[in-house]
């Protein structure tokens, strides 16, 4: 009885794993290149972690760990990199309308 | 059944090395397909592992004893839950549970990277399957699980009652996922450095399972410490021993490495301090696993020579190696975006902490493996002592604690006077206060070292609260929510920030407690008569009367019989409380006929240690109700310490069961003469200021960590999305 | 002085001092360590007057209990079949103290006695990791 269990239990271990990885024998899978949704998935995440900056910078300058001068410099910095990230975004969606996430 | 479980092995086995071809030449040819066939791989080994691991537990848990690993190490009288934790108290076991928390951290890791990092992830991926491959040929080759006897024994050897309690289910699983999960960071660290790209995202990730792997390891640490303290007779906490200092080591590397990574973030500087770190951390990890099973080194732990000594070698030094070269040849893309402006700045505070982090590890290192140092160098192996070790960790730590107040509130790149004095005047006045209230009201005086340490806690509870203080008035300043609300929104909107905060204090607090604990402990071990009584420290203690009781152990945990004491203890005349230590005995492996009551109390015995904690200090005491000795291999029987009656009355030729209900009568009787007419028992005595205060801090620090690595609510983000989103769309506007 | 310059010199003077630190505490590892000896090399080569950290496996039989919590036994080394160290120890004891069980306990050499210094015991933790089947 065991052993007919311990054989169904590597029958079924066997055919999942040769199911879950041969994808690529069968022709299945894209082949391609790196999609517009990856690079546009990268600009989110982007654009997120400049905004957390941003407001790291703010926070900073708050708790007086940063001089008028350098938050005013660095934060002028940081928004023109949000801007840069936002554009190029935006040249995205003009070009190859994005399906919506 | 456990043909399947090595089938399985074999098959995970097979898995990793399909994985790592496919998903480096996935990598390699720019092939979607065969990088996600890579990792799926992953996934795969999970499943697979989990399946090895789920017959193996059966196993455990039915009592099958034809597994070896079964028979070595559990019993039909272990309870259900200890047999089951047995499955990692010997080492195939535990290699099993490794490389199963390795494929179940790898498959979060490979999911939560799906759509990112997509050049790193092949290499990567191959690199975790590499690891996955390594444990798995330990598994399938050196040492398996799942070796059996035939014909079974018809009993186990049982898991040492040492072993039974509840910190042992949960310690080795949570320092085996802190170990485990360096290797996650390592993976990223390698693919990134091969494709050359250590930007942004690469350290999001990294920090992520960094942080993880830094939570767990510390949680490991503090439960290993606290188990010492609660279970093991010495009443320590930490005795520099090699298996402590192997998690500690990774533990202070990886500490440098999140807040390091924090510079590079804001500043792209320390890009090779970066790399360094968290590829040593990661090694360490691994060298960690090895000396705990190795018998390399002299521990409380290395039993034995292992046949794993060489191959783990092989691997510490292929990753050592690996990670030497690569940052090396990847030191063009490691350069620093800036230079350090001042060295009274953040960024120096920063600096400083790596250095002294390092060096706290490199000490430890050091004394760790300076047995083997001294041995190739003198030709004797030479050990050094807790004493060493302090004398060099305490000023270092005391350094650490001291910048862990220092960098929450120094400025960026250059620190003025001006505000030098705006943030620092407040922490240095909480810092001098203690010093005063150290020669004035706190009984501390007598120490340098731990005024000095409690001043720099002091100095960090101000810095960090000062820290919460000004955040929460710029938050109620830009918007217009309630007190409290204003201060939980505060930490979420930057909860690695403040999660970071209240770490320090949590370390901060922890410190206090082991530098009172540590100076200020009073011991005494000495053997007392019922109506003794004996000073410790400032307090009293008296025995009172014996204890004794036979099979109905309160703690469960299967001890034939108990012995303890009633001890009172007073202060100054007043009652403080009442100690009960015990001393649990368990039966022998085998029951040897005609010698059943000794057999029954011969096996290992264990402490059970009486404890009072309050908020000031600690009221420990153990006992060894029959003197030192113990009766082993049924030599010396217990009960001639006791009454003079040989185990002769249980004749030999009674049927076992019965024998062995007549053992148990008479042990009653033992046990009740025991309690009426006690000998002078030995006790180890022991009054220890601020203990508690060090399992706070670890506390303090676990839920810090458990903020920082908390995700931020996707909510939240796209609100303030779409409120930047507008700032920033309107200056494109006017611009 | 020029930055790339100030940066050098910091470098240097820090790789300085860390290299002295180090060398500071390596030289004084070697004083400060107790040779980490079984039974057998202690009774070959041990020097009384120094620290000396004994390893080896208590000798069935040799366990005496002395007042005071004090307990007397004999030490051989984990392959057995070597001499015996007779050692005299006071102070805590670990509960899994026993014949048979491997230990180390460090102290000095008095003559044929090692005298350990008071709960300087530490016995080895009843984990199986060797890849034998052993019973304890």
């Amino acid at each position: 009885m065991t052993a007919l269990i311990a054989a169904l239990l590597i029958g079924a271990l066997l055919g999942f794993v040769l199911w879950a990885l041969s994808a690529p024998f069968r022709g299945r899978g894209s082949a391609v290149q790196p999609g517009d949704s990856d690079v546009r998935r990268a600009l989110e995440s982007a654009k997120g972690s400049k905004y957390s900056e941003i407001r790291d910078n703010e926070t900073d300058y708050r708790t007086g760990k940063l001089s008028d001068e350098d938050y005013r410099a660095l934060d002028r910095q940081l928004r023109a990199e949000a801007v840069e990230i936002l554009r190029a975004i935006d040249e995205l969606d003009t070009s190859n309308p994005a399906p919506s996430d | 059944m456990a043909f399947a479980g090595r089938v399985a092995l074999v098959l995970a086995l097979a898995v990793c090395a399909y994985g790592i071809t496919a998903a480096l030449y996935g990598g390699r040819k720019g092939r979607r397909d065969w990088v996600d066939s890579g990792r799926r791989s992953v996934y795969c080994l999970a499943a697979i592992l989990t399946v090895a691991m789920v017959i193996l537990e059966i196993a455990f848990i039915r009592n099958d004893f034809s597994y070896n690993t079964v028979a070595n190490t559990s019993s039909t009288t272990t309870p259900l839950l200890y047999r089951a934790a047995a499955m990692w108290s010997s080492q195939e076991g535990s290699l099993l549970l490794w490389v199963w928390l390795l494929s179940v951290w790898a498959s979060v890791a490979t999911f939560i990277t799906r759509n990112r990092l997509r050049d790193i992830v092949p290499y990567a991926t191959s690199v975790l399957l590499g690891f996955g491959a390594f444990f798995t040929t330990l598994l399938v080759f050196f040492d398996s699980p799942f070796a059996q006897t035939h014909p079974a024994p018809v009993q186990g050897a049982g898991l040492d009652p040492l072993l039974r309690n509840p910190s042992m289910l949960i310690h080795p699983p949570m320092l085996y996922s802190g170990y485990t999960f360096f290797t996650i960071p390592f993976a990223f660290a390698v693919g990134a450095l091969v494709v050359r790209r250590v930007d942004a995202d690469w350290i999001r990730v990294t920090r992520r399972f960094a942080l993880a792997s830094w939570l767990f390891l510390g949680i490991g640490i503090v439960l290993g410490a606290r188990w010492s303290y609660y279970e093991l007779g010495w009443g320590g906490y930490w005795g520099w021993d090699p298996v402590e200092n192997a998690a500690l080591m990774p533990w202070l590397i990886s500490t440098a490495f999140l807040h390091s990574v924090m510079i590079q973030e804001k500043r792209g500087m320390l890009k090779i301090w970066n790399a360094s770190l968290v590829l040593a951390a990661s090694t360490l990890a691994i060298v960690g696993t090895f000396l705990v099973r190795s018998g390399v080194l002299n521990s409380i732990h290395a039993f034995g020579a292992s046949t794993l000594g060489i191959p783990f070698v092989a691997l510490i030094a292929a990753m050592t190696g690996g990670s030497i070269y690569l940052v090396v040849s990847r030191r063009e893309v490691l350069r620093s975006e800036h230079a350090l402006d001042s060295l009274f700045s953040r960024e120096a505070a920063f600096l400083l902490n790596n250095v002294v982090l390092v060096g706290l590890c490199f000490v430890v290192f050091w004394g760790t493996f300076f047995p083997l140092i001294s041995k190739a160098v003198t030709g004797t192996s030479a050990a050094v002592g807790p004493p060493w070790f302090d004398r060099y960790t305490v000023p270092l730590a005391l350094i650490l604690v001291l910048l862990s107040g220092i960098g929450p509130a120094i400025a960026w790149r250059r620190a003025t006077l001006a505000n030098a004095r705006r943030n620092f005047r407040l922490p240095l006045a909480a810092a001098a206060l203690m010093v005063v209230a150290a020669y004035t009201v706190v009984p501390i005086s007598s120490s340098i070292g731990v005024v000095a340490l409690f001043s720099a806690a002091a100095f960090v509870c101000a810095s960090v609260s000062q820290e919460f203080w000004r955040g929460w008035r710029a938050r109620r300043a830009t918007s217009n929510d309630s007190p409290p609300v204003a201060l939980a929104s505060m930490v979420r909107r930057n909860r690695r920030r403040y999660g970071g905060y209240i770490v320090h204090i949590g370390i901060a607090v922890l410190f206090v407690g082991v530098a009172a604990s540590s100076t200020f402990q009073h011991e005494q071990t000495l053997s007392l008569r019922v109506g003794q009584s004996t000073r410790v420290g400032a307090y009293t203690m008296k025995y009172m009367r014996a204890t004794g009781s036979v099979v109905t152990d309160p703690n469960h945990t299967g001890a034939t019989m108990t012995l303890g004491a009633v001890l009172r203890v007073t202060r100054g005349g007043h009652y403080v409380g009442t100690l009960r230590p015990g001393a649990g005995y368990y039966p022998a492996a085998q029951i040897v006929p005609g010698l059943v009551v000794a057999s029954l109390i011969s096996g290992d015995a264990v402490d059970q240690i009486g404890l009072q904690s309050s908020w000031r200090r600690d009221l420990w005491a153990a006992i060894k109700p029959l003197g030192a000795t113990l009766p082993a291999n049924g030599t010396q029987l217990p009960e001639e310490r006791l009454v003079n009656l040989a185990d002769g009355t249980i004749s030999p030729k009674l049927p076992a069961t019965q024998q062995l209900q007549t053992a148990f009568v008479e042990l009653g009787l033992i046990v009740a003469h025991y309690v009426k007419f006690p000998p002078a028992a030995s006790f180890t005595l022991i009054a220890s200021p601020l203990v508690m205060w060090i399992w706070i801090g670890g506390l303090i620090v676990f839920l810090g960590g458990l903020t920082a690595i908390w995700p931020a609510p996707s909510a939240l983000r796209s609100r303030l999305r779409a409120r930047y989103l507008a700032r920033v769309a309107q200056e494109l506007g006017r611009a | 002085m020029t930055p790339p310059r100030k940066r050098q010199v910091r470098l240097v003077v820090s790789l300085t001092l860390a290299v002295l630190l180090a060398s500071g505490l390596i030289y004084t590892s070697f004083s400060a360590a107790s040779p980490a000896l079984t039974p057998s090399q202690l009774l070959r080569q041990g020097k009384a007057g120094t620290d000396i950290q004994l390893t080896g496996t208590v000798v069935s039989h040799s366990v005496v209990d002395r007042s005071g919590g004090a307990v007397d036994f004999e030490l051989a080394d984990r392959t057995g079949g070597g001499p015996a160290v007779e050692v005299d120890y006071s102070g805590s004891v670990p509960p899994t103290f026993e014949a048979g069980r491997e230990l180390i306990v460090t102290g000095e050499l008095k003559g044929r006695t090692f005298v350990a210094q008071p709960s300087s015991m530490v016995t080895k933790c009843p984990s199986k990791y060797s890849a034998a089947p052993s019973t304890t």
